[in-house]
């Protein structure tokens, strides 16, 4: 082997030596949660000893659901995610296509005021969005969580994107045929837009499913609170403490749909957040 | 906005459709963005307590509020919180990131794995991360202090509650959470460059190291603009760690803009100063992103 070959494997060899080193690190969090909740709550903690014990039980889930209504929690997040994904897909389409296919007057104007919500992100409003709800007299409902995401802007915007891509040709034809708006928008713009939806979809699912602080805000009681509010709740019970197996236990709960959903669908879900730089 | 052919007029489709179609989405962004940004601005100009019987009514008192906040020690704290979550999580998170993207972007067998690793936090909600780290940052047996403790280093007792570690414990969270979101974009960059250029440059004996910063890294250059404004974003609406974590403390020392916004608006109830607040925080995002577009039309250009 000449040196330069040599070096070059050398490089490479260190260069997976690094990814490895780093990427079990980063790793590590999720991996000791998971270990975690299936150990005895009895076992020490004390270093290493997690990773090397023998005993598994399931014990800690059964404690975590007895402790707080997580079958409540998981209800809540499914109709706030399920209102929200919905609620979104018809918003953005219709407005989407609206851009898209149609003129009308005070179309750009339009436009760019919807823009607007892509410049002052949610999180700032909080305060004066809280008094509407108040005043709506939603305070405390999941329609509370989800009414201020019923329209989207990006969505909108990704799907004009997609529908202006749809060939002119394919258009033209529906209209000489005598496709009405809906038929049109049905047959000939959304087929070939479903893959920019899907991306939409996903990332639209994991950012509401994981939201803290607006529902932090406009929920009370259990009849409203989604997951990450009562894994919070919970952690802050005193009967917990520091009892990680049952900490942990009630983390994977709250983690582990959206977890295994993206194990399974890994690649549009990376390309959806690639899709979805800003939210 | 296109310059596509104008649409083959519909006979069948009325002239009020278009608006019909815009409404839903109309509707939302003006309550819920156009209105509250006009709410947050007049109601900063009124002092109102929800607390106090005596000033549950709002009172027009100017700017008082903005002169309250800027002279308030507690607010210039938050500033430099702020300003140091933001100088630190960001570049670190880049550099980072980048960093990932390039290990991850060989043709290695089990990169896919590692991938994933990097990535995976993304998708977690920021309080079931939290939650977890928790752990590594306890005393005695977490995982910071046991490495240290290996390294022959006696760490810290506690970090979440010491003044000068706890606003570091949550930006190691935010950087480990964000990388892997950010190394997408450098990965789908470094995908679409021309493979040529790397060719070229280990034909010339360039070193991997040069290889990446001499020419992958100005070649990104636009990747690098889009990320920083998405992490830089993202630091300031993205607190839910805090709340886990230290509640802002101790005794204020790891709260930022938008937890302190949520303490004076829902612990101390003080409406007007909230609304000052919120004002701040509208008028810092703007200037992110008109500067964003400023910057990414001149890289057009």
């Amino acid at each position: 082997m000449n040196s330069a070959k040599l070096r070059k494997r050398l490089t490479a060899v260190s260069l997976n030596a690094l990814t490895a080193v780093l990427a079990a690190g980063w790793a590590t969090i999720i991996v000791w949660a998971v270990v975690v909740s299936f150990r005895p709550s009895s076992e020490p903690l004390g270093r290493g000893d997690v990773w090397f014990g023998h005993a598994l039980t399931f014990a800690n889930y059964l404690k975590a659901w007895s402790l707080a209504p997580f079958g409540i929690y998981y209800r809540n997040t499914i109709i706030i995610v399920g209102m929200i994904l919905i609620a979104q897909l018809m918003t953005i389409t219709l407005a989407g296509f609206a851009f898209a296919h149609q003129e009308f007057w005070g179309k750009k104007a339009i436009f760019f005021f919807i823009l607007l919500q892509l410049m002052i992100p949610a999180a700032a409003l909080l305060v004066p969005n809280f008094s509407t709800i108040r005043k709506l007299g939603l305070f405390d409902t999941t329609l509370a969580v989800a009414l201020p995401y019923f329209g989207s802007a990006f969505g909108t915007f990704l799907m004009r994107q997609a529908f202006l891509e749809v060939p002119r040709d394919l258009v033209d034809a529906g209209i000489m045929d005598g496709c009405s708006w809906w038929q049109l928008l049905w047959h000939i713009y959304l087929p070939p837009s479903v893959p920019t939806l899907v991306a939409f979809a996903l990332s639209s699912i994991s950012w509401h499913w994981n939201e803290f602080l607006w529902p932090l805000v406009v929920t009370l009681t259990e009849r409203s609170r989604p997951l990450t509010i009562g894994l919070v709740r919970f952690t802050q019970l005193g009967e917990i403490g520091a009892r990680w197996p049952l900490l942990a236990a009630a983390t994977i709960t709250v983690i582990a749909p959206l977890f295994l959903l993206f194990l399974i669908f890994q690649k549009q879900f990376i390309r959806s957040f690639l899709h979805s730089g800003l939210k | 906005m296109s310059a596509a052919a104008p649409p083959l007029s519909h006979r069948k489709a009325p002239k009020w459709l278009p608006y019909l179609l815009v409404s839903p989405t109309l509707v939302i962004v003006l309550v819920f963005t156009a209105w509250p940004t006009v709410q947050a601005v007049y109601m900063s100009f009124f002092r109102q307590y929800l607390n106090f019987a005596k000033f549950r009514t709002p009172t027009f008192i100017g700017l008082h509020n903005y002169r309250e906040l800027f002279t308030s020690p507690d607010f210039l704290q938050v500033l430099k919180n702020t300003a140091i979550y933001v100088a630190g999580t960001v570049p670190a998170s880049i550099v980072l990131a980048f960093l990932f993207a390039l290990l991850v972007n060989r043709a290695v067998k089990g990169i896919g794995l590692a991938r994933l690793g990097f990535f995976y936090p993304t998708i977690l909600p920021m309080v079931s991360a939290a939650t977890i780290w928790m752990f590594f940052f306890t005393p005695d047996y977490g995982l910071f202090n046991s490495l240290l403790e290996t390294l022959g280093y006696h760490g810290p007792e506690n970090w979440l509650g010491n003044p000068h570690l706890a606003l570091l414990a949550v930006m190691i969270v935010a950087i480990w959470k964000n990388a892997g979101y950010l190394m997408i974009f450098y990965l789908a960059g470094l995908q679409n460059l021309p493979e040529d250029v790397f060719e070229a440059a280990s034909l010339d004996g360039a070193s991997w190291w040069t290889q990446l910063w001499k020419i992958a890294f100005p070649l990104l250059r636009r990747t690098t603009l889009f990320v920083s404004t998405i992490a830089i974003i993202d630091a300031f609406q993205v607190v839910d760690h805090i709340f886990v974590m230290t509640q802002g403390g101790p005794s204020g020392a790891s709260t930022v803009l938008l937890y302190y916004l949520w303490q004076v608006r829902f612990e101390d109830q003080n409406v007007g100063l909230a609304s000052a607040l919120t004002v701040v925080l509208i008028v810092i995002m703007l200037a992110i992103t008109i500067t964003n577009f400023v910057l990414s039309e001149r890289e057009g250009a």
